[in-house]
């Protein structure tokens, strides 16, 4: 159900965005999601066709850029995919790091007529 | 035509929880938002707070639930002002519910906000409410396998409570691994012991606790 609130926030975002630019029809919205925020793409576009009923962005398609999970270390400063068990550093075993990519939930931008 | 966006779709709820937080500073309230799976024990550790903490510190609990209000029913029982949110089927509290609830709640009363999150591993995390403090409660029967499968919950929050230590005789489940795991994943995390059915590790808690709301 987390899709859900999160598809009603962004189709907000969508439709000012449109209305600003007398936009008569939305055909896409493209999105870029951190993979750590295990929001499911199809989800998203499951409450779209629900939610966009009536509204000039019914039948728009969701396209989704997947940002994969990254970190940097608090003392090598190098930067490294996130495995899934182990959020060590694999250069040099620190273990303070920060999360720097993978949380996102973005509108990046949509594509009206 | 392609026009570019770039807005966070969690935003509003972002500035919301911003304006939430306004009040509770204001108003000198300490909140905190309390995360675990269903039966974890969320209602127990609340219990057990106030418990601790009667007489010292003045709480006030919001009971976050898909439906029912037996949580807020069994909170009231300890004499507390408690505000029941049903969310009617979503996962998670977000920052207007919690906007709603502090309109219902005495504020002026109340020095610390224990905020009972929907029974959930996954959104939570993502929908900040205004709080303080993120904490999330474990439990030994969920296995120490959890911080694997749910690294975003185990790496937002400030501080983790591992209930139901009476039953580690009982069930498989790793101590040293599930701490290691979870300091790698979340380096700053607070780590607390606790049975609230034997009352174990509750004292140490509510010291901690008290210690973050005189820091605030």
């Amino acid at each position: 159900m987390h899709e859900l609130s999160i598809t009603q926030s962004m189709l907000e975002i969508v439709l000012k965005q449109a209305e600003q630019a007398r936009a008569k029809k939305v055909t896409k919205i493209n999105l870029v999601i951190g993979e750590l925020t295990g929001v499911v793409s199809d989800s998203v576009q499951f409450y779209l066709d629900f939610l966009t009923k009536d509204t000039i962005a019914e039948g728009a398609a969701v396209s989704v850029t997947l940002l994969p999970s990254q970190a940097k270390c608090r003392t090598c400063n190098q930067t490294f995919k996130l495995e899934e068990f182990d959020w060590t550093c694999p250069h040099c075993q620190g273990n303070i790091v920060d999360v720097i990519s993978g949380k996102e939930l973005l509108v990046e931008s949509i594509e009206v007529e | 035509m392609e026009i570019k966006v770039l807005k966070d779709i969690l935003g509003a709820n972002e500035q919301l929880a911003a304006k939430n937080r306004e009040l509770l500073d204001s108003k000198k309230v300490f909140a905190v938002n309390v995360m675990a799976s269903p039966g974890a024990g969320k209602t127990s550790v609340v219990l057990q707070t106030i418990k601790a903490l009667k007489g010292k510190v003045r709480i006030g609990v919001i009971e976050g639930d898909i439906a029912s209000s037996i949580d807020a029913e069994t909170v009231a029982k300890e004499g507390v002002p408690v505000v029941q949110i049903n969310t009617g089927g979503e996962c998670h509290l977000e920052a207007i519910q919690i906007q709603n609830a502090l309109n219902n709640l005495p504020l002026a009363d109340i020095d610390l906000l224990l905020i009972e999150n929907v029974g959930n591993l996954v959104c939570p995390a993502e929908f900040s409410l205004g709080e303080h403090l993120k904490i999330l409660i474990a439990s030994v029967p969920e296995g120490d396998d959890k911080p694997y499968k749910y690294p975003l919950m185990f790496n937002t929050v400030d501080a983790l409570v591992l209930n139901k230590i009476d039953l580690l005789p009982y069930v498989k489940f790793n101590v040293d691994t599930f701490t290691k795991t979870v300091k790698n994943i979340n380096t700053k995390v607070e780590i607390f012991k606790m049975s609230c059915t034997t009352g174990e590790g509750v004292q140490a808690w509510a010291k901690w606790l008290t210690a973050k709301m005189k820091l605030k």
